[in-house]
């Protein structure tokens, strides 16, 4: 536990990649085989289901502490992470840290919790907490509650591996790939030099776009690209080899059984076929919007009447493999071209000579419910992760609306103790309607200007909510609308963000409940 | 007539017709130490501890009409008695201990109980009354002994001087950073400073304070900065001023980079947990030796102590008064980048 917290604190404290990736190729060079599995899997936001509820943790820090439940919230409140403060309350007992490997902490301590009753494990988390120093406790307690998080990209631990493994990059990402399960078997293959392993089932690393900033003519010949829709759904790569068929999600699961009719259409690719596409909800010939599709992601087996009403399909848009054969590395035009042999539903490509048709399609794509265009160059391979050049998406301006900030709660994490998550309300016959909640989009000066008027304008508070003098604006930007029965307002809004601080505005200058719900028709 | 009351302008005893570190102009004002939200512009005259009048001009001008005392010297205003005694936090801090009539209340401005080379320690004074700050009073404020963090700063800076690589760290350019200095192992590499830092190191060794050797980084040669650690408001971080550093690491040094989220905002690569303010054991053990009954609490985590106090059988209230340390953080920044360069 001792290595893996230093990991952690090393990840933790700096900002820089290079550091990152040298912290972690000296952790794995050194760790052995079990525990670099399961540091692989934490690194790369794999969780473990906490053994117990939360406030069952907030009750032994308090107790080990010994201060009342109140003074626990308060202390939590002010660290913004329950992790944190338990391991910042409870006193050090001097045994300083634990040399215990990291797999005998998960496999013989965590892991027996689950079935413990209460009292076990109430006996079971007071030890651990007494063996291990602070920042031990803090990593073992975000570990137990299954909030560990640190900040390393899938691509940064990847070069972190290959830098202490010597296998390539991509091999890694093939391997990891899917439901990769951290044990040494698993690690013993991971870090296998001999390469020529794809089993059955797995996917090939997906390749990511980079938003388009600016206009797109920088991008040379319109002729070198193909056009085509951006869709909102989930990326999806389908299998389809050796009588088998996997459909993976890009976050890594596999998500064959939930889409049962993307299954069956995929039985009628020949062996040796993998897809990529997006899994959109589709009725009566158009996209359905993405929040209905968000009914269905959590339905692993999911029934007849959600079925009727999200009908989905894949739209395919790329060919991986072919015959049995990883074609990736050919161009995208030739991939393109097999493609459209295939039984499948095929992004079309859009006609574009010049870069204003390009403008005039994605100009379109609010009304088709697409969320703008991708621009791919013809005779680019299919990349790794999210490489810079070949694939762009050039998204539509978002919808926007000046609101009126009412309610703020504190932060977390790095913006504990700051008020950094607000509500917005929008005028409704004289009143504020709350109708949209953002946390992002403000800079670290504007972060603090907005917390100190917010202290100074406390109105009400309602536990970690207070409510705030209306006098603030903002322009808030977001990606989509629609009616909603669960909202006060009724409506919901998709990625609301604060795009900037009106200053130059009043509260009366806000807009009105009636100009946002016309946005419903657009 | 209470002994203590709470006006406008701040802390008053209408028996001695004196404030104690007023936040408006007053006739009379006994200064705790000489952060700028306890010594405040504008008063007729003002009287705190010998070792804080320099500090005291600095901030307030050569006009100033200041008159230090020592501590424990007794001086008496219409029959009100004044004694000022340690508290730990910088040079010449102090707490305030009126009296009259056998009834005592002590104001103890900004305080640390644990040891600190550069200060008198914190001295526990029995009263009726005791004015207390609250600035970390949250049970997860412990702190660790000095000794552990300064070996913490010497190996951060180590590591850097063994590449050659310059060691920013950011301190409170009054007390802190003499602290630091003072904890520091000076053979590892030569110690630059900014100039509000050097100005106050001059104050701190008059007084007869050992330091060690610092120079005021004047020269833009980035040569001369490797391996060397230098001392600056964190007001600088990110600042034109610290590039001349060239390739160099930061750190900060504050109570607040206890917490993770504290130490992210900061945005430097370490963040060492050390405060001038007692932690919460200091607190509750600083106000038990006081025998006091009753407790105001000024600034910081009022709510939280106020409520543990009186849930364990003190008579505690908070009062709204202007001292800073909310964020103290932040106050620190503004604080040391009003002293000119």
């Amino acid at each position: 536990m001792k290595r893996f917290a230093e990991l952690y604190t090393a990840l933790d404290a700096t900002t820089k990649t290079n550091a990152k990736v040298a912290a972690m190729e000296s952790y794995f060079r050194q760790a052995p085989a079990s525990d670099a599995a399961w540091a692989t899997y934490f690194l790369r936001g794999g969780k473990l289901r906490s053994p117990f509820p939360s406030k069952l943790m907030r009750q032994w820090a308090a107790e080990a502490a010994g201060i009342p439940a109140w003074l626990l919230e308060e202390c939590y409140e002010s660290v913004g992470d329950l992790a944190e403060t338990a391991a910042l309350l409870v006193p050090d007992a001097g045994t300083g840290s634990s040399d215990i490997k990291l797999t005998e902490w998960i496999e013989q301590r965590l892991a027996p919790l689950r079935a413990m009753p209460e009292t076990e494990q109430r006996e079971m988390i007071l030890r651990s907490w007494l063996q291990l120093s602070s920042s031990e406790r803090f990593v073992w307690n975000k570990l137990i509650t299954g909030s560990f998080r640190v900040g390393v990209s899938e691509g940064l631990v990847l070069r972190g591996l290959a830098a202490a493994t010597e296998v390539p990059e991509s091999v890694l990402a093939h391997r990891l790939s899917g439901s990769w399960q951290p044990t040494p078997e698993a690690w013993a293959l991971l870090i296998s030099k001999e390469t020529s392993d794809a089993a059955t089932s797995q996917p090939y690393p997906f390749f990511l776009s980079h938003p388009l900033e600016g206009s797109p003519d920088q991008l040379g010949n319109v002729t070198e690209w193909l056009v085509e829709r951006k869709w909102d759904g989930i990326r999806a790569q389908v299998i389809r080899r050796k009588g088998e068929v996997h459909i993976w999600s890009r976050g890594g699961e596999q998500i064959t059984d939930r889409f049962p009719e993307v299954l069956s259409e995929a039985w009628r690719l020949p062996n040796g076929t993998v897809l990529d596409g997006e899994i959109l909800g589709w009725n009566d010939g158009r996209v359905m919007p993405f929040a209905d599709l968000q009914q269905r992601i959590a339905r692993r087996k999911p029934g007849k009447a959600i079925l009727a009403k999200v009908p989905a399909r894949l739209m395919a848009f790329d060919l991986l493999e072919w015959d049995g054969v990883d074609i990736r590395a050919r161009p995208l035009v030739e991939r393109r071209t097999i493609l459209e042999t295939l039984p499948v539903n095929l992004s079309p490509s859009l006609p574009a000579l010049t870069w204003d048709d390009v403008a005039a399609l994605r100009a379109s794509s609010r009304e088709l419910g697409t969320e703008g265009v991708m621009l791919k160059r013809l005779h680019s391979p299919y990349g790794v992760g999210r490489q810079r050049g070949d694939w762009w998406k050039s998204k539509i301006e978002p919808y926007s609306v000046d609101a009126v900030l009412i309610n703020a709660q504190r932060g977390h994490g790095r913006r504990a103790s700051l008020y950094t998550a607000y509500t917005f309300g929008v005028w409704d016959e004289g009143k504020l309607v709350p109708f949209a909640k953002a946390y992002s989009g403000l800079t670290d000066a504007e972060i603090r200007a907005a917390d100190s008027f917010i202290r100074k304008n406390t109105v009400e508070r309602f536990g970690p909510v207070c409510s705030v003098t209306p006098e603030l604006v903002f322009e808030i930007a977001f990606e989509g609308i629609q009616r909603s029965t669960r909202h006060k307002s009724g409506i919901a809004v998709r990625f609301p963000r604060m795009a900037r601080w009106r200053t130059d505005k009043k509260a009366a200058d806000a807009d009105t409940l009636e100009t946002v719900k016309a946005l419903l028709r657009t | 007539m209470s002994l203590l009351e709470l006006r406008p302008s701040g802390l008053f005893c209408p028996g001695g017709d004196f404030y104690i570190d007023p936040w408006k102009g007053v006739d009379r004002a006994i200064i705790t130490h000489g952060h700028a939200d306890h010594a405040r512009v504008g008063s007729k005259s003002y009287l705190c501890c010998n070792d804080a009048v320099e500090i005291l001009h600095t901030r307030l001008g050569h006009q100033a009409s200041i008159q230090g005392v020592a501590y424990g010297e007794t001086v008496s205003f219409g029959g009100v008695n004044v004694t000022l005694y340690p508290a730990g936090h910088i040079l010449g801090s102090a707490q305030i201990k009126v009296e009259s009539r056998g009834y005592s209340w002590v104001v103890s401005g900004d305080y640390k109980v644990e040891p600190d080379a550069t200060c008198a320690a914190f001295q526990p004074v029995r009263c009726n009354g005791f004015v207390t700050e609250a600035t970390f009073a949250l049970p997860i404020y412990r702190w660790r002994p000095s000794g552990e963090v300064f070996a913490q700063v010497n190996e951060w800076w180590r590591a850097n001087a063994a590449e050659k690589r310059a060691s920013v760290l950011y301190a409170y350019s009054l007390g802190k950073a003499q602290r630091l200095l003072s904890g520091v192992d000076a053979d590892i590499g030569p110690i630059y400073t900014h100039g509000s830092v050097e100005r106050l190191n001059e104050v701190y060794r008059r007084a007869g304070v050992a330091l060690p050797k610092t120079t005021y980084a004047l020269t833009a040669d980035i040569a001369t900065y490797a391996g060397s650690l230098i001392v600056a408001p964190p007001g600088m971080n990110g600042s034109s001023w610290v590039r001349r550093f060239g390739d160099f690491s930061t750190a900060i040094a504050s109570g607040w980079m206890q917490v993770r989220g504290h130490r992210r905002r900061r945005a430097v690569d370490r963040g060492f947990t050390l405060s001038d303010h007692a932690d919460w054991p200091g607190l509750l053990s600083a106000i038990r030796e006081t025998g006091a009954e009753t407790i105001w609490v000024t600034h910081g985590s009022i709510d939280p102590l106020v409520r543990w106090l009186n849930e364990n059988g003190w008579d505690a209230k908070g009062l709204d008064t202007q001292f800073t340390s909310d964020e103290a953080d932040q106050n620190e920044t503004s604080e040391t980048e009003q002293v000119p360069e």
